[in-house]
This record gives C-alpha cells, sequence and structure tokens, in this order.
C-alpha cells in the first residue's frame, strides 16, 4: 500500500519538497528558537501573505514577490528592532500585521480570495510541479550550505551579541544576512504547511530537539530527523486517510513533542533542565 | 611608532542623560600589570571597561597599544573580556568546549590585530602561536582553568563558579594580550573564588597576560594585585598597591564613599 503510494509522481514530489523543506526549517527554526524569535516565521509568513497578494494583483509570478516583499519585512524588522526599542515580539506582530493587511486590501481590491490563494494560506505539497521542486531543492541546498559555513559565527550572535562583537564578528552584518537567510526559507516552506502553520515546522521539532540535553550539532540533528520523520508521515497519512497534509505533519510533529515531554518527566530522557536562565550576575 | 604601554586613559568623561558616570579621569596601563580597579556599586567600573571596549560613546581619549580611532577597532579582538553578567537559555544547546571555541571564531582578525602591532616596532615581542590547532589551544585554555574534565558538559548544567572559569577559558583561548575582568568573583563561593585568584596570577605572572580586573574585596586586591586604581566617576588613586593600603587615609575614602553609595542605593530602593 506504502510502495503504491510511493510510485505516484505527486507523492515522491511532495516527499522530495518536504523532507527538503523540514531540513531548512529545522536548521533556521534552531537559531530563531535560541533568538528569541519563534514567531519570525509566522511574521515573515504573513509579510509574504501580503506580498502574494501583491504577484496575484499584479499578475505576476506571486512567489517572487513573496521572496521580495519578504525579505524587506526580514529587514525592516530587524531594523525596527535595532533602531527603537520596540522589543523582539513587538516588533514581528507590528510586521505580521502590516503585511497582513497589505494583503487582505489587494485580496479585496482583485476580487476576492483565489485557490492559488488558499493554497499559499493553507500549503499544496501534493501540488506542487517539477518546476517547484526544482527550485525548492536549489534554495534550500543554498541555505544549508551557508547556515553549514555560517554555523558558528550564527550561534554566536545568538549566544551573546555583544560578546561576538568582542571576538571581531560583524553582528549588524551577520544579523541581516540572518533575516535575509530566515525570510528565504519561510518563503521557501511555505508551499508545504501553509503561511498558517510554518511556525510550526520551526518551532516544534526545536523545543523537542532541545529536550535530548545535547550539545550544538547533535541538537540540530535530532530537530532535522524529527522534522523528517514528521513531514513524510504526514504525507503518507494524509494519502491514506484523504486529509490535509499540512495539518497531519503538524499534528504528527506535536505528537512527537508531547511524546518527548512525557519521556523527560518518566526520566526516560535524562533531567530536564527548567529552570531561569542561567546567570552569573554581579552588582556592580 | 613606538608603543609605551598597553592602554593609556586621557581626560575620559561618560555621561549619561547628562549625569557623568565617568568624570575626567586618566590613568595608564603597563605590560604585564595585574591592575585591581576599587570602587563602590555605580562608581563607574563596568562604563569605563565599556568604554575600553568599544562598546559605550565617551569625550577624551583611549589609546591601545598607542593605537586609536580607526585602527583601535582592529586592536579590540586582542583584549579577553570577561562581564559581570552573561545570561543565556538555560537550555541552551551548547557544551563548554562549544563556548571556549566561540573565542577563535575571527582568529583572521585576531591575527591582523597582532600583525598591527608587531608592524610598529614595539616591546610586545609576544609570538603569536597560529601554528597552533584550534583543538590544541581549546584544551589548553581549559587546563589553564581546570575544567577539562567538563569540556562535553552543556553549559546549563554548570555552577556559577564553573560557568565563570568557561568564560575565562573563552576570553584566554585566543591568546589575549590585555584579560579585562569586571568583578568576576562577587557571586562565588569561596572555594571558587580561591581556584579563580590562583588561575588569575598564573595566566599574568607565567603568561605574562596584562590584567585588569575590578573587584570589592580588598583582601584579594592587596594579594593578587600589583597596581591599584580606586574609582568613584573620578580616579582617587592610582599607583602601586602598597602606596593605596599604607595610606589610611586613601583607605578611609574608599570605605566611606563605598558606604555612601551604598546608603544612596538603599534609600533609592
Amino acid at each position: 500500500m506504502i510502495l503504491e503510494a510511493l510510485s505516484y509522481g505527486f507523492m515522491q514530489k511532495a516527499l522530495i519538497a518536504g523532507i527538503t523543506v523540514g531540513l531548512i526549517c529545522s536548521f533556521m527554526g534552531t537559531f530563531l528558537v535560541l533568538r528569541r524569535y519563534s514567531l519570525f516565521g509566522d511574521g515573515i509568513a504573513h509579510v509574504a501573505f501580503g506580498g502574494i497578494s501583491v504577484g496575484l494583483f499584479l499578475g505576476v509570478f506571486p512567489l517572487w514577490t513573496a521572496f521580495i516583499v519578504s525579505i524587506f519585512g526580514g529587514l525592516g524588522l530587524q531594523k525596527l528592532r535595532q533602531s527603537t526599542k520596540i522589543s523582539g515580539d513587538s516588533a514581528v506582530a507590528v510586521v505580521l500585521v502590516s503585511g497582513l493587511a497589505v494583503g487582505v486590501i489587494l485580496v479585496s481590491a482583485s476580487g476576492g480570495f483565489s485557490v492559488d490563494l488558499f493554497s499559499f494560506l493553507f500549503g499544496s505539497i501534493l501540488l506542487i510541479s517539477n518546476e517547484d521542486t526544482i527550485m525548492i531543492l536549489g534554495i534550500s541546498a543554498g541555505i544549508i550550505a551557508t547556515l553549514t559555513i555560517m554555523q558558528k559565527q550564527f550561534l554566536h550572535l545568538t549566544f551573546n551579541e555583544e560578546q561576538a562583537k568582542l571576538v571581531g564578528l560583524r553582528t549588524t552584518l551577520l544579523n541581516y544576512a540572518f533575516v535575509v537567510l530566515a525570510s528565504i526559507t519561510v518563503v521557501t516552506s511555505m508551499r508545504l504547511v501553509g503561511v498558517l502553520l510554518i511556525s510550526a515546522l520551526i518551532v516544534i521539532p526545536n523545543i523537542s530537539a532541545m529536550m535530548f540535553g545535547k550539545g550544538f550539532k547533535k541538537t540540530v540533528i535530532i530537530s532535522m530527523s524529527i522534522s523528517v520523520i514528521s513531514v513524510v508521515s504526514g504525507i503518507l497519512v494524509s494519502y491514506f486517510l484523504n486529509v490535509a497534509p499540512s495539518g497531519t505533519i503538524v499534528v504528527i510533529a506535536v505528537g512527537i513533542l508531547v511524546g518527548t515531554l512525557i519521556l523527560k518527566s518518566t526520566g526516560l530522557l535524562g533531567k530536564m533542565n527548567i529552570k531561569k536562565p542561567s546567570e552569573i550576575t554581579h552588582n556592580s | 611608532m613606538s608603543v609605551t604601554s598597553v592602554l593609556d586613559v586621557k581626560d575620559l568623561t561618560i555621561k549619561y542623560d547628562n549625569q557623568s558616570a565617568v568624570d575626567n579621569i586618566s590613568f595608564d596601563v603597563q605590560q604585564g600589570d595585574c591592575l585591581g580597579i576599587v570602587g563602590p556599586n555605580g562608581a563607574g567600573k563596568t562604563t569605563l571597561f565599556r568604554a575600553i571596549l568599544g562598546l559605550q560613546p565617551y569625550s577624551g581619549s583611549i589609546k591601545l597599544f598607542g593605537f586609536e580611532d580607526s585602527k583601535y577597532n582592529s586592536i579590540i579582538p586582542l583584549i579577553g573580556y570577561v562581564p559581570q553578567k552573561v545570561t543565556f537559555e538555560p537550555n541552551f544547546p551548547a557544551t563548554v568546549y562549544d563556548v571556549v571555541s566561540m573565542g577563535l571564531i575571527s582568529e583572521k582578525r585576531i591575527v591582523q590585530g597582532v600583525k598591527l602591532i608587531q608592524e610598529c616596532d614595539c616591546c610586545w615581542n609576544r609570538i603569536y602561536q597560529t601554528i597552533k590547532k584550534k583543538d590544541d589551544k581549546i584544551t589548553q585554555a581549559l587546563h589553564t582553568v581546570g575544567l577539562e574534565s567538563l569540556r562535553n558538559r552543556r553549559i546549563g548544567e554548570l555552577s556559577g563558579g564553573e560557568l565563570q572559569r568557561v568564560f575565562i577559558a573563552k576570553a584566554l583561548v585566543k591568546d589575549p594580550l590585555l584579560l579585562i575582568l569586571d568583578e568576576p568573583v562577587a557571586s562565588v563561593d569561596v572555594e571558587s573564588q580561591t581556584k579563580f585568584y590562583n588561575v588569575i596570577k598564573t595566566i599574568n605572572e607565567q603568561n605574562n597576560i596584562t590584567i585588569i580586573w575590578s573587584s570589592h574585596d580588598l583582601d584579594a586586591i592587596s594579594k593578587y594585585a600589583n597596581r591599584v586604581a580606586c574609582m568613584n566617576k573620578k580616579i582617587f588613586f592610582h599607583g602601586e598597591k602598597e602606596k593605596f593600603f599604607s595610606d589610611k587615609e586613601l583607605l578611609k575614602m574608599y570605605t566611606e564613599s563605598s558606604m555612601q553609595m551604598h546608603m544612596h542605593n538603599h534609600d533609592t530602593h
């Protein structure tokens, strides 16, 4: 039965694209979650929704406008955080609602929701074309290569930005590079689970992976494994039950998180570190 | 160009909202010095360090190895800095090894800084050990602070004293020419404090690393520093520690200003 499902071209493309997207979301997500940027994916996805609406409104391929608008949205978010005293989560909220508002205006101006727009909102992994699959593979290879080369720099930036500056890293440039990469990751991944569920793939596998209490590299590998398991099983289960793959993928990822929490609480996964942020504090 | 001191601070003033945090101070630090900076809470010690590290705007002049302005920034990676407060996620997925290796991320810029100093025909006849493998450097830094056995331990699982030593190892791993420690043992138990002071003594005397170190612990300063600067926004004393500790008037002034600041803080809270 599984072999029969795998014999279909659309399933093969869905699995290839899904696994690739799972890998980039979990890798990028490790840094986003640790920087307390968990909702960055949500914010950028909503900006991308505005970008898609611009594309549909102008009659341009919507994914390209989504990429452009999202990258500018990500850079704007970073600038908002750096130049003002607006905190990270508030900055995400401002950018999120701005993107959504522009999207809603353009959608209403162009005569309401279309099938294309729905596919971006809720994902359409089973409908992706050969060209889409090749594009997802190409962009993802670039993202994974960049993250692998820059992982130490991004890890230090995530750990402590001021200390990163003092060891000679160009933190402003790195921060902008980081948000551009994250924006590209989000837009590339939207075809899988859609605008509304993209944060799940970025956040949930990483929260589960961090429960294992390992170092950085092992945590990334565990997160990627959880992500791939969720995507593959989600696509297959959705095929057999004839339900939406995006929702199924996320429900399975949440199930793995709950299972990991249970294993932790029963002591089967080592001690759990639930405590206040570690700090060495001396008053001056 | 001839370099005469590691650090040369002249007429330095730092203001927050028109209030002086550091008020027109001048002092210098020579190679091999272990300068203890004492002063009450709010005396401007951390602000001074942040200015030296290029993190704080100021008026006046700060020269590092004789350099200022744009070249100054090239020298900053040669400073090892241990801040008084480091906050991170308790589940941050990094081991002791990962954190110490962060000190070597920008090795190219460290080498550039060293070349800049060596080109100026100065007294820093220090051979930078670039040929050493990164792993060997990290192992050596962990050995210096006595943490080899914890290299694969996650940082969230360490005690305050162990964490302190991890950040010192991170500062040491790049062979710094200057080490700045901001109240490094204030929240560490007595046993860890003794270990820490021994580490400081070793790296200052054996590795000839210049150290600037702020503390409220006059006993430790008298034991491990060779020079003392006493500040409370202004510098009241800067010189040999023997002179500071033999001058009862100075000690009295330090104690009184500490007490005044303590009472002021108490009133405002």
